[in-house]
């Protein structure tokens, strides 16, 4: 008897959890429309990523992917709203439609896309877990660390990461365990530990606030995959095809040759794929549920992906990152789109 | 008054050097046994220590309205954080062009505020004074009128939002407090009981858990389609919870009035309400000023916490300054400014209290 009480209310409350994840296809689309802008949910605090510049205004390559999907659906990069959201509370955002999309560096893996109900769409950048290192060590691989003191945050993938890395090249390390990232940086630049680890795109950015950046290098091993991607509902396909393609995009714009600066000209282009691409030909649009200019409008208003990686995070902004990874697939990176048609 | 017989004709003489003046006061106050001379010294060498280098650090090495890439070759503190940020840390979101509206409206409050401290202003007209006032403020905010662009309560940030938890969190929480305070001392079984449910629910759960309740579980739980605003969300968490504490604070103070004010009330042939109102709670509010204003103070700087659900009050917008690589490492400066806008809060509440328990004091 008990038991079957114990089971009705564990029912109820999965049914309560589950109700609000269910969505039918084309609903987020009329929401937004009906709405008259889209809510992205976004970090706050990240820069290149998505935080508010000095005058308010927000600014990051996570940000620029929200306004891509804003311009896709509204032909207006400002027809939206961000909720900045924490690591705890990004995905019940989601889940409660708090939000239309997440562009939150957040890492596509198994268990988000199964457990929690989400779908990640394609991915806007390819992180990974580095190592920082003064350059008066001389290191020139992390293969050489053998002895090393790391400092690391506490609690993280980062941690477990790192620890497994030295496992498995047969190195010993010393761990020293700092909660704060201002005051890890700090220990390493003071000289606690020789060497630091955390994601590749915030060492970029910690390497620019050494009291001389050029006495630290990052070493060139990757060692984890943190792919971040924007993330949607399940359950709402068209809605999904909507924020892939709007990524989609602006790297097919880079890979066509086609800028914020260049695209008017492109109009008149003879090339079917580009036709296609700028709406000249229609059909995507439609296919989409979207205006035929929609993709023009993406790369009019916002930029293709080169643009929006070097104004953020790449050699125009602070961060200074190589492309490395989130490079084109025809010069060694990864980023790669379908055929628009 | 005349001199005394015995006095008459004799010569004052003073009191040694060394039992006057300064130096006196200095020798029975800080010297007087060796334990307390030891003590002295230990602190005056704790001085020497500390505010010498803390002077010279923040004032005399100190540079104030420079860039970040200055600031990192300058001997002493980086007050450039604070004043190059200080319309995104104060105002966040808002508009930059119309900032000057939450800056018109923080000078009323002040206004308000200031005079409202003085209990001989304290009339019918002041009660009337402080809604409208506060509509004024909401108005010159949110615009829609007068020509003014609509600003969103969505972007109010910074000072305003740690002002709007805190003005309006302490004021609905009050009343609310005093409440579940009478109704905890109830005769009637079923108020009585929810009282005290209450009470020891909210109270046996920190306040962080019940803003990601607010946050986090409570959206989940609505019907499709049915959002409320995170602010009212994170607004309503915390005058719950505040409203808990208060409610045990006045209960000490009814407990506190003797017997016979409840009896002397009703021989008066009072009814509840009137006995209430009238008599008992007058009395009781008044023991309770000090752990009150304790109860809100502690209030007023909890609505920082709502940092960790996402919302951009005082603290967070200094997080977010601080997490631009051009001002990264600056923590120091930037964290003393808040404790500096936080400590100006709670002191001239403090303050305020202290000057009413004196006034009231009969």
């Amino acid at each position: 008897m008990k038991r079957m009480k114990v089971t009705a209310v564990t029912l109820l409350v999965t049914l309560l959890l589950m109700a609000p994840v269910a969505a039918g296809a084309g609903e987020t689309l009329d929401a937004v429309k009906a709405r008259g802008y889209v809510i992205v949910g976004v970090n706050g605090a990240l820069y290149g990523f998505g935080m508010p510049d000095e005058k308010g205004v927000w600014r990051g390559l996570d940000v620029d992917t929200g306004r891509a999907i804003a311009t896709a659906v509204f032909g207006d990069p400002d027809k939206i709203k961000f909720v900045t959201l924490t690591t705890q509370t990004r995905f019940t955002a989601l889940q409660s439609k708090e939000i239309d999309v997440l562009c939150r560096n957040a890492t596509r893996t198994l268990s988000r896309e199964t457990d929690l109900g989400l779908n990640f769409v394609t991915v806007n950048y390819y992180d990974g877990q580095g190592f920082l290192v003064p350059r008066k060590l001389g290191i020139k691989s992390a293969t050489e660390l053998n002895g090393a003191s790391v400092c690391v945050l506490p609690g993280t993938t980062t941690e477990q990461n790192v620890a497994d890395y030295f496992r498995a090249n047969k190195m010993e390390m010393k761990p020293v365990v700092i909660e704060q990232n201002t005051e890890l940086n700090q220990a390493f630049f003071s000289g606690r530990c020789d060497v630091l680890t955390s994601d590749a795109s915030q060492l970029a950015g910690i390497r620019a606030v050494a009291p001389n950046p050029e006495d630290y290098v990052v070493l060139p091993e990757i060692i984890s995959k943190e792919p971040l991607a924007p993330a949607v509902r399940h359950g709402d396909d068209q809605w999904r095809d909507i924020v892939d393609f709007s990524v989609l995009a602006m790297i097919n714009a880079e890979d066509l040759g086609i800028s914020s600066k260049n695209v008017d000209e492109m109009l008149k282009n003879e090339d079917p794929n580009v036709k296609r691409f700028l709406g000249e030909n229609p059909g995507n649009g439609k296919a989409l549920g979207l205006d035929e200019k929609w993709a023009y409008n993406i790369v009019k208003k916002v930029g293709n992906y080169a643009e929006v990686f070097e104004r953020n995070v790449g050699m125009e902004s602070k961060l200074k990152i190589e492309r490395g990874l989130n490079a084109q697939w025809k010069d060694g990176g990864l980023m790669y789109s379908p055929p628009f048609k | 008054m005349e001199k005394s017989a015995e006095t008459v004709g004799s010569v004052d003489l003073k009191p040694p050097a060394s039992d006057v003046g300064a130096l006196g006061w200095i020798k029975t106050n800080l010297f007087n046994t060796p334990f307390n001379s030891f003590l002295t010294l230990l602190i005056l060498l704790c001085l020497y220590k500390t505010v010498p280098p803390f002077i010279k650090w923040a004032f005399l090495g100190g540079v104030w309205f420079t860039n970040g890439a200055q600031c990192k070759v300058a001997e002493g503190a980086c007050w450039s954080v604070v004043t190059q940020n200080l319309r995104f840390i104060l105002f966040g979101f808002y508009p930059y062009e119309q900032q000057w509206r939450p800056a018109v409206a923080i000078v009323l409050l002040i206004g308000f505020l200031l005079y409202s401290r003085e209990r001989r202003h304290w009339n019918r007209k002041l009660l009337v004074a402080w809604p409208l006032g506060l509509a004024v403020m909401g108005f010159i905010m949110r615009g829609g009128i007068f020509g003014l662009p609509v600003v969103e309560t969505t972007k109010w940030s910074g000072i305003i939002l740690t002002l709007l938890l805190a003005i309006f969190g302490l004021t609905a929480a009050y009343p609310l407090g005093v409440l579940l305070a009478l109704g905890r001392r109830s005769q009637l079984p079923a108020i009585k009981m929810l009282s005290v449910i209450y009470i020891e629910l909210i109270r046996g759960v920190p306040l962080i858990s019940l803003l990601f309740m607010a946050s986090v579980m409570f959206p989940l739980f609505l019907p499709e389609g049915i959002t409320v605003d995170k602010i009212l969300r994170a607004q309503v968490a915390i005058i719950l919870f505040t409203a808990a504490y208060i409610a045990e604070v006045v209960r000490g103070g009814l407990q506190a009035i003797p017997k016979g004010q409840y009896e002397a009330a009703e021989s008066l042939g009072l009814d509840y309400y009137q006995k209430m109102r009238l008599i008992i709670l007058p009395q009781a509010l008044k023991i309770v000023i000090p752990p009150t204003v304790s109860i809100l103070i502690s209030a007023f700087k909890d609505t920082s916490l709502v940092v960790i659900i996402g919302l951009f009050d005082l603290l967070k917008t200094t997080q977010v300054t601080l997490s631009n690589p051009e001002w990264m490492g600056f923590s120091a400066e930037a964290y003393l400014f808040i404790s500096l806008v936080y400590f100006a809060g709670c002191f001239s509440m403090s303050n305020f209290s202290r000057r009413l328990e004196d006034e009231l004091r009969t």
